[in-house]
């Protein structure tokens, strides 16, 4: 074992429009930081080595994989999460509307990330082509669906208002 | 639950001079950029430095300049700049098209040209860029700049020829404009490292590069031998692994990459325009 003396590190994030603040250790991940720290628990940890996607979230309106940043890493950006994409009136935004539509899920585990790489795929591209869609989520995996209807659930958010809005 | 990283400390630079003093103050320190080389390995605990020196905020390692015979691209430059950047893609087309094809979207977001080439993986794709079109690294340490050609970079698994206090701080392309280019990957799943990739430069001075063919990066000598003495396409293709050690796992056996490498410098000939 190390006698390495660590410091923790404060921390400042903007989750869904909200500071927060928390002394970590710097080892701490984004994924747990969101979980524990910011107490949203829609964020999932699913392979824990940046295949899955089931982690992903937007910062500064990007997707990435936060079981792959440090928590330090997010400090004085905005990160927004699943919870944090609804129409801010407890309603879906879009991209969750197309998933319940065209029923983009089963078991749900992996929906949260789909909805966010969707999101920031809409962000960038609102009217993209079925190939652009299936490169988009290349790194989301779900074991469910086959697919088919996740694709077919972004194209129905892609004609229904497309990423929606929030903070 | 998870997996996390052992213990360290952080500290971030705010310039290269800044980053180089904190390389000489710490010992066992490891630099990051977007982590998304070095934060798997310290998840898994294969790789467990006492201070993490964040240079991600270095704002002129970010930058693309064009120098006039050569393209510097500022190492902290994220592969999804690098994809969508008009000048790399008139004048390293190579580089836009296979930085593209780095990982997926979330990955390229993050993830930066010059932490993927420090990491010195023989699997990923980008080296192969660096190989086919013989380009130079610019290290920077105590003593200044450092200029190391690509071909001697690369040293083994995860090992290049950057120093424990050194920084590779850009990667020098020469123009390689209007000529055709090949990039050939063999995956199983679209995001998945190379199990063989293959890139081909076309142009004056031609050059082809292994992925996942060796325990480094390495160029395909023979083959851009007989490519540059006007060899045709199946003959060189017959050349791409010879002198190569390939892995195994349990994705291919050495003779089935040795033959994939075939196979895809073929094509990836072909797609670069040659007949």
């Amino acid at each position: 074992m190390s006698t390495i003396e660590t410091h923790t590190t404060h921390v400042t994030v903007t989750v869904n429009g909200r500071q927060v603040s928390d002394e970590v250790e710097p080892r701490t991940l984004l994924v747990h930081f969101l979980r524990e720290q910011a107490r949203l628990t829609g964020t999932h940890v699913g392979c824990d080595s940046s295949n899955c996607g089931a982690c992903t979230v937007l910062i500064d309106n990007e997707a990435a994989k936060s079981c792959t940043v440090l928590a330090v890493q997010a400090n004085g950006h905005k990160v927004t999460t699943v919870e944090g994409v609804g129409n801010g009136s407890g309603g879906f935004s879009p991209v969750q509307e197309g998933f319940r539509q065209e029923h983009g899920l089963q078991c749900g585990y992996c929906t949260p990330g789909m909805i966010m790489a969707s999101t920031a795929l809409l962000v960038e591209n609102p009217k993209p082509n079925e190939h652009e869609i299936r490169e988009a989520l290349e790194g989301n995996l779900c074991r469910c669906t086959g697919y088919e209807t996740i694709v077919r659930a972004v194209q129905w958010a892609s004609t229904n208002g497309g990423a929606g809005e929030w903070a | 639950m998870g997996m996390i990283p052992a213990r360290f400390d952080y500290k971030q630079a705010g310039s290269v001079a800044e980053a180089l003093q904190l390389l000489a103050s710490c010992d066992d320190a490891k630099l990051l950029a977007g982590g998304h080389s070095l934060v798997p390995l310290m998840k898994l605990r294969l790789v467990s430095p006492s201070t993490l020196i964040d240079i991600s905020g270095i704002a002129e390692l970010q930058e693309i300049t064009d120098t006039g015979p050569v393209l510097r691209i500022g190492a902290l430059t994220r592969h999804r700049v690098v994809e969508r950047s008009k000048v790399v893609a008139q004048h390293v087309p190579l580089l836009a098209h296979v930085a593209a094809l780095v990982g997926d979207p979330q990955v390229r977001n993050r993830g930066t040209i010059g932490g993927s080439l420090v990491h010195g993986d023989p699997a990923a794709d980008l080296p192969s860029v660096a190989l086919a079109t013989g380009a130079t690294m610019v290290v920077t340490g105590a003593g200044g700049e450092r200029r190391v050609a690509a071909g001697d970079f690369f040293v083994d698994f995860l090992e290049t020829a950057v120093g424990p206090d050194e920084i590779l701080t850009a990667i020098e392309f020469p123009k390689r404009t209007g000529a055709g280019f090949g990039y050939e990957k063999f995956v199983r799943r679209s995001m998945d490292y190379a199990i063989v990739g293959v890139a081909v430069q076309a142009g004056d001075q031609p050059g082809i590069a292994l992925v996942n063919m060796g325990s480094a990066p390495r160029r395909a000598d023979a083959a851009s031998r007989a490519l540059a003495s006007g060899a045709g396409v199946d003959a060189v293709a017959a050349l791409a692994a010879d002198g190569t050690n390939p892995p195994e796992d349990l994705n291919a056996n050495a003779d089935y990459r040795r033959h994939l490498a075939s196979v895809l410098t073929k094509r990836a000939l072909l797609a670069a325009g040659y007949r």
